[in-house]
């Protein structure tokens, strides 16, 4: 019987939504609340609080044995990332506990803490003491990290020279060398080129050989599937399945199929502490009219509305496509056809559009996800997360096999023939 | 409130602290639940984390001269070019040299404009700290008190170059050091005291409150002018002095001249100050530790 590494026990967490609210307020906002709460509490004594609140964690339970690798899967928004915060200790529970047993190390984001005015060895060391090492760890396992990130030659340059790749190489390969006994892992793959993801990939997967502890959040179901012999879906807060990766997986998948009113598109709340914020996004025809189900024979658009409250430096998008097995069938980063359009979009209303090209994908159902960042916002990479926002089917009319012909394209392939010219003979 | 009902569970836990060994294998357990570690487990924590500490203080070290031409010069200009104009408008003007007394007015200025510097650049360095590192608060663990507390190495290192500049103008007026000069220590340690109750207090109240970005500049400029800096103590009636002495930094930034200059000391003003900057550093730092468990979630 393996040893308990992760014991969760009724974990909930409420925020307040007065709290939420409370990222600019002012201390005479405050005031103003507190009287307005106390005047509410005079006139309606039992007022229901549940308005106010929102339980973004509500009474999860589950244990990971020693050295098990779990994946945890659900919509944005569902809890995923408040159950790795409060794992993590960044913030408190509101009820139930959590234990942990062995040093935790968690990964919830590539590259918090890097200085862009340091070199790469600084950064190394700072970094490496951020996320938990001492010093002396971080000089052990400093040339393995060097290694793992191939930028030695780039060691004594400032970061902010360093190209986007480099810099997420850099920073995984910190994080990757921490070599705790329990590693939270929030959907950090999602970055970088795909055979540096690979490589991520593998280096989870020689960390879970160790015989360590290991929950992953992501929405990369192929991933998942991959590495993760037991999934946890949570959805509103709650703990929804936990069972055998490919049989979760299915279930969280045919659930967001069957979302139907979410299916070609998604609306977002307006966040205003974001500088960037995608407000909605659909799939729309060659007509710009919203459209789940299209043919083979039409572009598919994804059509993104957004808002930029201030302009940020470097903002780039990336946009995966996924089927519904969980395969990554293409990723499209914004600055792949050259000039990055969104870098230091200005401020207003804008409309992105990124169209797949008639008889490209196959005929099936796809997923969207979408994530906006920059390496030079100062909240962190992320700047605006809207995760699998979309979704649409396609279906191949045209041939005569139609959806029942194989294989991942619907590209059709002209078959020519020409009259083949007689080898003259020997 | 429903959090209530939780709590109860969190104390059926027999150990207080969050980290204990597990019966099982030795390995270090993490409870996490509703009201999070005790406080001695969050200090014990500091000191565990004490490389971060360390390498933030160097890395401010490092960043803030980047790019610039005089680079660490300026932690010599700053203080030199302040006391001649002060020495200017306050000691010839205004006529205040007259009032202090045997040592020369640049020397006396300048022997209380260095504590005063560390203390004003310490207190909008650690006011800030915690929310100039939102990003770092949201995405990972460490003791918060790492922050405001990594934020004072770079007014200390300003503050040690500055002293070797202040002997050197010891030296060129012909002010020679006495035996109180060994009490210097003791009364930068008082004044450190006060810098970290202020700081630690007013970063976390920042994370709240962004008022309080706006009241550091006006709170630092009017304790310089309420703290015996371009003038002496004595200056002020004796029945009054205990009250400009509750500001925790007149009673040890006299003290601090007073080693330098070998002046005497008012030892009762120097104890008072020190215990107001004590008490404040107590309950702000109490504070602090009570709430850092918040900060995650409001900055």
């Amino acid at each position: 019987m393996p040893q308990p590494a992760i014991q969760v026990e009724g974990l909930s967490k409420r925020y307040r939504l007065g709290g939420m609210r409370s990222i600019d307020q002012t201390l005479r906002e405050a005031i103003h609340d507190k009287v307005e709460a106390l005047w509410r509490k005079v006139r309606k004594p039992a007022r229901d609080e549940n308005d106010q609140t929102l339980w973004a964690l509500r009474d999860v339970s589950f244990d990971v044995a020693e050295g098990e690798v779990v994946g945890i899967v659900g919509r944005n928004g569902a809890g995923k990332s408040t159950l790795l915060k409060l794992l993590s200790r960044i913030t408190d529970p509101t009820q139930g506990q959590a234990t942990i047993f062995g040093r935790v190390g968690s990964l919830l984001e590539v590259g918090t803490g890097f200085h862009p005015e340091l070199t790469g060895r600084e950064n190394i060391y700072l970094n490496g003491t951020i996320l938990g090492m001492t010093r002396a760890e971080v000089r052990d396992k400093f040339d393995a990290i060097v290694d793992f990130a191939e930028i030695e030659r780039f060691l004594d340059t400032p970061v902010k020279r360093y190209s986007s790749g480099m810099f997420v190489r850099l920073a995984f390969a910190v994080a990757a060398h921490l070599e705790p006994e329990v590693l939270l892992v929030d959907e950090v793959l999602a970055v970088g080129d795909a055979s540096f993801q690979s490589k991520c990939l593998g280096k989870m997967g020689d960390v879970a050989r160790d015989g360590r502890t290991i929950l992953f959040v992501s929405h990369n179901m192929a991933a998942i599937r991959q590495m993760c012999p037991r999934s946890v879906w949570i959805d509103d807060g709650r703990l929804c399945m936990d069972g055998p990766s490919e049989q979760v997986v299915d279930a969280y998948l045919n659930h967001t199929m069957r979302r139907g009113e979410a299916g070609h598109g998604a609306v977002f709340e307006t966040d205003p502490s974001k500088p960037f914020q995608v407000k909605q996004v659909e799939v729309v025809d060659e007509h710009g009219r919203p459209a789940p189900t299209l043919n083979c024979d039409q572009p598919v658009t994804v059509s993104i509305h957004a808002t930029v409250r201030r302009p940020v430096h470097g903002l780039y998008g990336y946009l995966q496509v996924f089927r519904n097995d969980g395969h990554c069938v293409l990723e499209s980063d914004s600055f792949d056809a050259g000039a990055n359009p969104l870098d230091a979009l200005p401020v207003g209303e804008h409309r992105l559009d990124v169209t797949f090209p008639p008889r490209v994908l196959g005929h099936g159902g796809y997923q969207v996800y979408l994530n906006f960042g920059s390496s030079m916002n100062d909240g962190g990479f992320d700047v605006d997360t809207p995760g699998v926002c979309c979704q649409f089917q396609l279906s191949d009319t045209r041939t005569a096999r139609g959806d029942g012909r194989r294989g991942v394209l619907s590209t059709i392939l002209p078959w020519r023939v020409a009259q083949a010219t007689q080898a003259k003979a020997a | 409130m429903r959090s209530r009902r939780s709590a109860s569970r969190a104390v059926d836990l027999s150990a207080d602290a969050s980290q204990v060994l597990s019966a099982a294998g030795a390995r270090r357990a993490t409870v996490i639940r509703p009201r999070g570690a005790s406080p001695w487990d969050r200090l014990f924590d500091l000191f565990r984390y004490r490389d971060l500490l360390i390498l933030l203080a160097v890395r401010d070290l490092k960043v803030r001269y980047k790019q610039t031409v005089l680079g660490a010069a300026w932690a010599v200009l700053q203080p030199l070019v302040t006391m001649v104009v002060l020495h200017v408008f306050f000691g010839q003007v205004l006529g205040v040299a007259e009032r202090v007394g045997s040592a020369a007015y640049p020397v006396f200025l300048y022997a209380g404009l260095a504590p005063w510097m560390l203390f004003a650049a310490a207190t909008t360095a650690t006011s800030g700290s915690l929310v100039n590192e939102a990003g770092l608060l949201r995405k990972v663990y460490f003791p918060r008190l790492v922050l405001p507390i990594a934020a004072l190495g770079a007014p200390l290192v300003d503050y040690l170059i500055a002293s070797v500049v202040l002997f050197g103008l010891m030296a060129w007026f012909g002010v020679a050091a006495t035996w109180q000069v060994a009490l210097l220590p003791i009364a930068v340690v008082s004044v450190l005291i006060a810098v970290v109750g202020m700081g630690v207090t007013l970063a976390g109240l920042t994370v709240r409150f962004r008022d309080v970005r706006h009241v550091v500049p006006f709170l630092v400029q009017t304790l310089f002018f309420l703290t015996p800096v371009i003038y002496p103590v004595t200056i002020l009636p004796t029945q009054w002095r205990w009250l400009i002495q509750l500001n925790p930094m007149a009673g040890t930034i006299e003290a601090c001249r007073g080693a330098i200059l070998g002046t005497p000391i008012d030892y009762a003003g120097w104890g008072l100050s020190t215990t107001v900057g004590a008490l404040l550093c107590v309950v702000g730092v109490a504070w602090f530790i009570r709430a850092e468990r918040r900060f995650a979630d409001i900055v």
